[in-house]
């Protein structure tokens, strides 16, 4: 490749490109805002979208029969009365982590990989907490209700209980999802003042004009949003961090064996990072596929994504071990126990499918020929996203249906309507993130155009 | 009363970066003050080529953060002591170490917010309707092409002067701003 490419001056002893040699300023903005203005959308986004919206269907039956008889529909009873609701919600929340981590963690490490994929990423986070926020929602039994949650001044004199950790969640989960909305769209103003300054339909103009706010390109403008944005990047960093941690404190602040342990925050937030990053290679993969954008989001985006996987997926085989190790060696009955029928009791085929899945499988990653082939990243990622799911399951089912007292025992299993409403929400977050990629530009334009080879007028010198 | 310009200003169209950091530095030195630089993507050292020396963005956000620790504690503090105390196993009343994560959350929610909106405010936006919009070639200014604009009100501004010293600069092309 030609020397004069900006990575080779990173020092990085990395060999792939980060972007297409022959790309140029003209060539990433006609490529990014061709996707929305001009070319047709092709047949797979049809086939991608059309499925997506057909699981939409099957979550609005779903939740009108949850509606109309209530969670009982569900295979929720007294002593597993979270179940799938709360699997669901765990997984979704801890897909979102991803976005939040390539779009800010990677800022703050000055991290010029992640601008290929940060506003996809950052669309997922929000697509996805709105997927998770749904269940705790479905799962109050009265949804209609759920503004009980927020302080307000309300004639029935009551308030909301702080010294719990679900009434943490709210706050959590809502601050994240807002303020995640905020970065995204900050990060989208640059390339909507494109968008709108490349509209041919004088309607389209219009919107994109009202959506950029009369953005201009100021050199003043660009100095102060480059501090906001960094600023916005630097505390949305603990604040991912915070989330995962305050979802982990609805277990742990429990005494339920399995959920009470102080391990559980560094453990969830890895567990988060690793299924997120999971999410955006499945997402990634076949839409780069798609719409011809192997020169904009390279073989190395790709590579550095299950680097990153493997990493966090070591922490969170390094949690299960101290898990079981702590188990142990507290000589407590109830956690041995806990333990031992999590590997060899009635669910303990998701523990091994759980090790599988989530543990074994991961580790080809460190082969070099597998994470630079994209089918194989492709399937490792969806045992990731698998093997996650199943870890949420084990945590949750397993501990409730045997805590301390062998009379308060019981079995679980998910109804058709817990599988139809997790299908559901897939086709929700399938069809958000196919309308994203077909109405808004899906790479940042104005960060690639700081990366393009500098004989092409890039400013890297 | 002065009437007002029927000018906005000169605005130079320049290739890339490179050429345009240089002429906003030789603007700077020739005494122009008021003026900006229009780009596709944020150039390092334009700001201050262009004499911008600081922001108050950082001040805002840690303001707004402030307000949102203190404003979020005091919150809970008010809901659980003053306005519905209840006796939770004997919890203190101001149990204030249940209290952080919430507390925590406020304070990022709000300094997210004063970052956006004090960005908006300094900025001025939104303002569709500016000037160098009436510039046909500006719609360059999104997608690939670097502006310098020296306008009417700088108090060094001469017309014919201005222009010869902006095509002096080596740009594509000089246009002007209609007001």
């Amino acid at each position: 490749m030609p020397p004069e490419l900006p990575h080779r001056a990173t020092g990085t002893l990395e060999e792939l490109p980060l972007i297409g040699a022959g790309q140029d300023y003209a060539s990433v903005t006609e490529t990014i805002s061709g996707i929305v203005l001009t070319r047709p959308a092709p047949p797979a986004w049809y086939v991608g979208a059309g499925v997506g919206a057909l699981l939409v269907g099957v979550l609005l039956v779903a939740a009108t029969w949850l509606f109309s008889w209530g969670v009982g529909v569900w295979g929720i009873d007294i002593p597993v009365g979270w179940g799938f609701a709360i699997v669901n919600f765990v997984w979704w929340i801890g897909i979102g982590h991803a976005g939040t981590l390539i779009s800010a963690i990677l800022l703050l490490m000055r991290q010029r990989w992640r601008q290929s994929i940060n506003r996809f990423a950052e669309a997922m986070t929000l697509f996805a907490v709105m997927c998770a926020g749904m269940f705790p929602l479905f799962h109050l039994g009265r949804p209609w209700f759920f503004y009980w949650l927020f302080p307000y001044p309300s004639t029935m004199w009551v308030q909301p209980q702080f010294r719990s950790p679900l009434v943490w969640d709210v706050f959590a989960v809502s601050t994240y999802f807002t303020v995640s909305l905020l970065f995204w769209y900050l990060g989208l103003i640059p390339d909507l003042a494109t968008l709108r300054d490349r509209a041919q339909p004088v309607w389209l103009r219009r919107i994109f004009a009202i959506l950029a706010m009369g953005w201009r390109g100021s050199a003043a403008h660009w100095f102060n949003f480059e501090m906001a944005y960094l600023l916005l990047g630097g505390i949305a960093t603990p604040l991912v961090v915070s989330v995962h941690t305050v979802v982990s404190f609805d277990f742990s602040i429990g005494l339920v064996p399995g959920w009470h342990s102080t391990i559980f925050p560094p453990y969830f937030v890895a567990g988060a990072i690793y299924s997120g990053f999971a999410m955006v290679l499945v997402l990634t993969i076949p839409i780069r596929k798609i719409y011809g954008l192997e020169e904009l989001i390279t073989i190395r985006h790709l590579k550095h994504m299950g680097e990153v996987m493997l990493a966090t997926g070591l922490i969170v085989a390094y949690g299960y071990l101290m898990e079981a190790f702590i188990a142990w060696y507290s000589g407590n009955i109830f956690e041995r126990y806990m333990m031992w029928n999590r590997m060899f009791g009635h669910y303990g085929y998701f523990f091994w499918l759980l090790m599988l899945f989530n543990v074994l499988i991961p580790q080809l990653i460190w082969i070099k020929r597998v994470r630079t082939s994209v089918p194989a990243l492709f399937l490792i990622a969806l045992s990731v996203l698998y093997g996650m799911w199943l870890e949420r399951y084990v945590i949750i089912v397993v501990s409730l249906s045997r805590d301390f007292t062998p009379s308060a025992w019981g079995q679980y299993a998910g109804t058709i309507w817990d599988y139809l409403t997790l299908a559901g929400t897939i086709g929700f977050f399938v069809l958000m993130m196919f309308l994203f990629i077909r109405l808004l530009p899906m790479i940042s334009m104005f960060e690639l155009r700081g990366i393009v080879p500098r004989r092409s007028g890039g400013p890297t010198s | 009363m002065s009437t007002p310009p029927v000018s906005h200003g000169l605005l130079a169209e320049f290739d890339d970066a490179k050429s345009l950091l240089a002429a906003a530095r030789r603007a700077y030195q020739a005494g122009y003050r008021r003026m900006d630089a229009y780009t596709p993507l944020p150039v390092e050292g334009l700001a201050e080529a262009l004499g911008i020396r600081r922001t108050w963005v950082p001040l805002i956000v840690l303001l707004g953060g402030l307000g949102g620790c203190l404003g979020g504690f005091f919150l809970q503090y008010w809901i659980a002591v003053m306005d519905y105390p209840i006796n939770a196993g004997g919890r203190p009343l101001n149990s204030w170490p249940s209290f952080i994560p919430v507390t925590f959350e406020l304070t990022i929610l709000a300094a997210a917010f004063s970052a956006v909106i004090g960005l908006f405010a300094l900025c001025r936006l939104p303002w569709p309707s500016h000037p160098v919009f009436n510039v046909p070639a500006f719609e360059q200014a999104t997608q690939g092409r670097f502006f310098l604009c020296i306008e009417t009100r700088d108090p060094r501004f001469a017309a014919e002067e201005t222009r010869r010293f902006l095509a002096g600069l080596g740009p594509r092309e000089v246009h002007d701003v209609p007001a």
